[in-house]
């Protein structure tokens, strides 16, 4: 997103192209990534339930994986998950195993 | 004198009275109020007028002055027309939520009824309270006595509201002294105040469906400072603004309204600034000081918040020696708020009058006509022979 100057933004931070928080990708302020164990899965839906962010993919009624760009790494979902099928992993050291 | 449009009506009426009855000719939408000394009567009186069926108005009894203000934001943001009243520790307590009225851009209208803020305890006038929101945001006029009451309380809605503003906006009243106390007044008829206000409709509001938008959102490193640098924008428009209206409402009333009022100041050589009722107690020491021969003049600041810094230095600038009266204290400071105003004009436009700064009237303490006479006489005696001892003094404080 390019940054606007301030006579061209409206008053007093009012958003008026609604939802557009999408564009605003929090999943940069995450210091540990949900990693999502599909074997383990049931796909009960408790993570979707309790994820404060809306960050769990639902496609015709099952979970099919984490929306990256907006988790913030609270570990709820792994904290509630009854299956166990969510662990949460440094992304420091995630991303030193990818070099 | 200016021809009015419309004849006034009579009346003996006390400051709180008669905003109470701005309020109830205006009729907002809504109006969150929590009632505290000196400015009660304004919350009882426009109580009556809600019970009786006199206004439209949706009346919010709130637990505090916090919820109060926190109940006009959320009135604002739905789009009505919003009103409220405090005082003293009424508006301390309302202070985070102060900012919120301001950055959220909201036309709030406050009635201020001006109280010292405590310890010690103390329920009378003093400048403390409304100084201390100085930086908060919002327009910020002071009245000289009741009939400016009613008129500023009526003006501020459509300083606040207009397009180029959009912030809230105060007019303070003295605790007591104008609140409390009777004088001949003329109020307008409802009709011209109608007429006078007009109707508003925000640009976007949280009860327009068709037009959704998100108010008070998180605002961080990336826009915080550009939305800052919007408000600093629209109340420097208030000063066009505040004259713009303030010559409407003289052609509605007869009675004009500007930035500030000059009085005796053509030729005069010692000049006080002051604010408020202490303004009106300054005219009658500068005819008293004219008929002992002395170039008394007197420049009454109406606009605090934006202040009108380069007129100032216009009409100060070249002064013999100037004395600015303050009633409140910025601890800490070498001078009290008006007064640093004041000498921030004459910096950032090169003139360079000797000034002296009087902090009086802390916790209602009396200011009479012959007080101010004798600082007249100080202002002639540091002409005289130069400015000695510090720039601040405090005005009838015993040692």
């Amino acid at each position: 997103m390019s940054l606007k100057g301030w006579k061209e933004i409206e008053i007093g931070g009012l958003i008026t192209d609604v939802g557009n928080s999408i564009n605003y990708r929090t999943g940069d302020w995450r210091s540990y990534r949900p990693i999502w164990d599909d074997k383990k899965c049931n796909n009960c839906k408790v993570c979707w339930v309790y994820c404060p962010d809306g960050s769990i993919i639902i496609e015709d009624g099952i979970m099919i994986g984490m929306d990256l760009d907006h988790c913030k790494g609270c570990g709820i979902c792994a904290q509630e998950c009854p299956q166990k099928a969510i662990e949460m992993m440094e992304e420091t050291k995630l991303r030193e195993a990818v070099k | 004198m200016q021809v009015a449009k419309y004849k006034g009506i009579p009346k003996g009426l006390e400051g709180d009275r008669a905003v109470a009855e701005a309020m109830r000719q205006m009729n907002p939408d809504v109006v969150a109020a929590y009632p505290i000394t000196p400015q009660t009567e304004i919350v009882m009186r426009f109580s009556d007028f809600v019970s009786n069926g006199e206004v439209d108005t949706e009346f919010i009894a709130v637990e505090s002055e916090h919820a109060a203000m926190s109940s006009c934001i959320g009135a604002a943001a739905a789009g009505g027309r919003v009103q409220t009243a405090t005082s003293g520790a009424g508006m301390a307590l309302m202070w985070e939520v102060l900012w919120i009225a301001s950055g959220s851009r909201l036309p709030i209208v406050m009635h201020a009824v001006n109280r010292s803020l405590s310890a010690p305890l103390n329920i009378h006038c003093d400048h403390s309270d409304t100084m201390g929101m100085r930086d908060a945001g919002w327009v910020h006029i002071f009245d000289e006595n009741v009939q400016e009451a009613y008129d500023s309380a009526i003006q501020v809605m459509r300083i606040a509201e207009h397009p180029d503003v959009m912030l809230p906006a105060l007019h303070a009243l003295d605790g007591f002294i104008i609140g409390h106390s009777v004088e001949r007044m003329e109020t307008l008829p409802d009709e011209a105040v109608k007429e006078f206000i007009g109707t508003y409709t925000p640009k976007y509001s949280l009860l327009d469906v068709e037009h959704p938008a998100t108010f008070g959102p998180m605002d961080l490193q990336d826009y915080f400072f550009e939305h800052k640098r919007q408000q600093v924008e629209a109340i420097q428009n208030a000063l066009d603004v505040v004259v713009k209206v303030g010559k409407e409402f003289g052609e509605l009333s007869g009675r004009p309204y500007g930035l500030m009022e000059e009085y005796r100041m053509d030729d005069a050589d010692y000049v006080l600034v002051a604010l408020g009722s202490t303004a009106g107690t300054s005219k009658v020491a500068v005819d008293m000081m004219r008929d002992s021969g002395v170039k008394a003049g007197l420049l009454k600041i109406r606009c605090f918040r934006p202040f009108p810094h380069k007129m100032v230095s216009e009409v100060l600038g070249n002064r013999k020696v100037v004395g600015v009266l303050d009633r409140s204290i910025s601890f800490g400071a070498q001078t009290g708020p008006l007064c640093m105003e004041v000498i921030t004009s004459f910096f950032t436009h090169g003139c360079y009058p000797n000034v002296v700064n009087y902090v009086y009237g802390m916790g209602g303490r009396d200011i009479t006509p012959e007080h101010i006479c004798e600082m007249y006489k100080e202002l002639v005696e540091i002409d005289k022979k130069g400015l000695k001892g510090p720039a601040q003094r405090f005005f009838g404080v015993r040692d």
